[in-house]
């Protein structure tokens, strides 16, 4: 087991260094470089200037020795200025970060609470009418597009009743003003991630169902909640808990545009408007933090489902 | 298997164990791509174009001139759309062909070679699965196209959004059928027909290609039609953040920037091209469940995995 976890942490790692390798490149073949935004902010710059800058900050410098010098950087904890909030990175993003989870994460509880019963009950009748109702209810969460959805929310619960505000985060003190902001986004980021997982949970337990030692639990006698809860759906968890770890970037592009859309100030929000504003230092940590969060979602789900599944001796050479 | 024979069996056979909604999405779809391919040819004859501005009649409702009413500009909302379908159906069938040639070259070699070769191409494949896909596609659509070395006359065409946006979602969207088709590459070699082609000298080519292959169609096509709604809807996440198509071209995604802009002013511009990413999308959601029950009716418990 323990050789499974550092297995996959040093995986997790890598791909992360490959990231920041990839990303550290494309930020590179973004739009200008730093000097060319201080020329455009000083008139009096001249060409012999601009050289003279570039060779001083090494953009003159082939790619790799560029990366190395940035990593090594990083690697002892300094990540940079950020350019538009002129705040060493790491002071800009802790809080975002806070924001984001706990946008994410109320979705995402959300998601599983609503999304696990609805999933069983639609598997306890397959081709029924509440199967069907269920599933297309699933389809249309899947379909909709998460900035139309809160875009609705906007009108109904803003434009029309009042009772709500469009967008921004917490102004006074208070749990409540704060709830009160965060009402439309996790309603609509909710609402568009539950599709998937009633559908996850709705396929693997009527797989789970099938099987024999579903019948043998119920010819013993077992109580048919019993059966469903204790056999049935701790089996059916596996596969759900390894495509839901997978789903996590999916809910990060879900929460960046419904942060950007309710001006809700969170990574998402950060990440696009460090793109649109050239703030390369902010963008290329923010994006790598992001794939850190799906990296570490994955890690989690893969060991979750090793823990759930007791014939699995992850990393361990026992015969099945 | 008898997964091959149903794809040989004749399209008669298919259209009767598609469900009826199944069949009632891909007529829709068809009717709303004639519609977008003589969208031009509407234009003309209504004399309505879409990007005629018409500052009296701002904001109108529905009328016999405008069935959908005008946006901000007074602009035909009903004809815009139909242009936006363009811009949605192009993407999102160009970009998911894209993405299964590319999953499918990748996962045969990654199935039917197997090895280290196999090794490295699937830890690709979950590490590229892995990442948050929006932000990375706003990354990649932001690249300066001159620093890649692109000739200017390819940077100042006219479709040059267009091109750039199925290149960079076809980018991430490979790994579905990659990971399909190597698992079903990885059983089939095992198969006798397999073998036998190998035996009798044929080229690993020749048996990936005419051999594997053919016997993949059903499930890369399923997961192809599964995928053009995925793909429409990122298109409209990055035209409605200012990424994808811009303006004054429309596209269901830029419609829906003003129409936030304006939300106060005028929350009836929201309904058309919200209404129809979700339809168009759920549309090819229930084609390709349909096409996946009907194709191999064992599969649908299998989607989990």
């Amino acid at each position: 087991m323990s050789r499974f976890i550092s297995q996959r942490v040093v995986e997790t790692i890598v791909v992360l260094l490959a990231m920041s390798f990839l990303v550290y490149g494309l930020i590179g073949l973004m739009p200008g470089d730093p000097v060319d935004i201080m020329i455009s902010g000083n008139p009096h710059m001249t060409s012999a200037d601009a050289t003279r800058l570039r060779a001083l900050y090494g953009l003159d410098r082939p790619i790799v020795e560029r990366y190395w010098t940035w990593l090594t950087a990083a690697l002892h904890g300094n990540l940079g200025y950020s350019r538009i909030y002129q705040q060493p990175v790491l002071a800009v993003l802790w809080p975002r970060l806070g924001n984001s989870a706990v946008l994410m994460g109320t979705s995402f509880v959300l998601g599983i609470v609503i999304a696990v019963p609805l999933g069983v009950w639609a598997a306890l009748r397959p081709q029924s009418k509440i199967d069907y109702l269920i599933n297309l209810g699933a389809f249309a969460g899947i379909s909709v597009p998460v900035f139309w959805l809160g875009l609705l929310l906007i009108i109904l619960f803003s434009v029309k009743m009042g009772w709500l505000p469009a967008g921004g985060t917490a102004t006074a003190a208070g749990f409540g003003d704060a709830v009160k902001h965060l009402a439309l986004p996790v309603a609509a980021l909710t609402l568009s991630s539950v599709g998937n997982y009633v559908r996850y949970v709705r396929a693997a337990m009527i797989e789970t169902l099938r099987q024999d030692f579903i019948r043998t639990a119920m010819a013993k006698g077992a109580s048919p909640a019993r059966v469903i809860w204790q056999h049935a759906f701790r089996n059916s968890l596996i596969p759900v808990v390894t495509i839901i770890g997978l789903s996590f970037g999916a809910l990060f592009s879900g929460a960046l545009l419904t942060e950007t859309m309710f001006a809700y100030p969170g990574m998402g929000k950060l990440i696009y408007d460090s793109i649109m504003g050239n703030d390369f230092n902010l963008a290329l940590v923010g994006l790598l933090f992001a794939t850190l969060m799906t990296l570490l979602g994955n890690l989690f789900a893969d060991l979750a489902y090793s823990g759930l599944d007791p014939r699995i001796a992850l990393g361990a050479t026992r015969s099945r | 298997m008898r997964i091959e024979t149903a794809a040989l069996g004749g399209y008669a056979a298919l259209g009767r164990r598609l469900s009826p909604l199944a069949v009632a999405s891909a007529g829709s779809l068809i009717v709303l791509v004639a519609l977008a391919i003589l969208a031009p040819l509407l234009s003309a004859a209504t004399n309505i174009d879409p990007g005629d501005v018409d500052l009296y009649h701002r904001f109108a409702g529905p009328s016999l001139g405008h069935l959908f009413g005008t946006d901000e500009l007074g602009r035909d909302e009903l004809m815009r759309i139909l242009y936006g379908a363009r811009v949605s159906l192009s993407v999102g069938l160009t970009a998911a062909l894209v993405s299964a040639v590319i999953g499918t070259a990748i996962g045969l070699q990654a199935g039917y070679l197997g090895g280290r070769l196999d090794a490295f191409l699937m830890r690709v494949t979950d590490g590229v699965i892995a990442l948050p896909h929006l932000p990375l596609l706003i990354v990649l659509v932001a690249v300066d196209l001159n620093k890649v070395g692109l000739p200017d006359s390819v940077i100042r065409s006219e479709s040059v959004d267009l091109y750039r946006i199925i290149i960079v979602i076809a980018l991430v969207g490979w790994t579905t059928v990659a990971r399909l088709v190597r698992g079903a590459a990885l059983a089939l070699r095992e198969r006798g027909f397999v073998r036998a082609a190998e035996a009798s000298g044929a080229s690993q080519w020749r048996i990936m290609t005419r051999h594997i292959l053919p016997n993949l169609a059903s499930p890369i096509i399923v997961a192809t039609t599964l995928s053009v709604g995925n793909i429409i809807l990122f298109e409209a996440a990055l035209s409605f953040l200012g990424l994808g198509i811009a303006p004054p071209t429309p596209s269901w995604g830029n419609m829906l920037t003003d129409a936030q802009e304006l939300v106060w002013t005028d929350p009836a511009l929201t309904l058309y091209p919200g209404l129809f990413i979700f339809a168009t999308v759920i549309a090819f959601n229930f084609l390709g469940d349909g096409l996946q029950d009907a194709l191999d009716p064992r599969a649908k418990a299998r989607i989990v995995k």
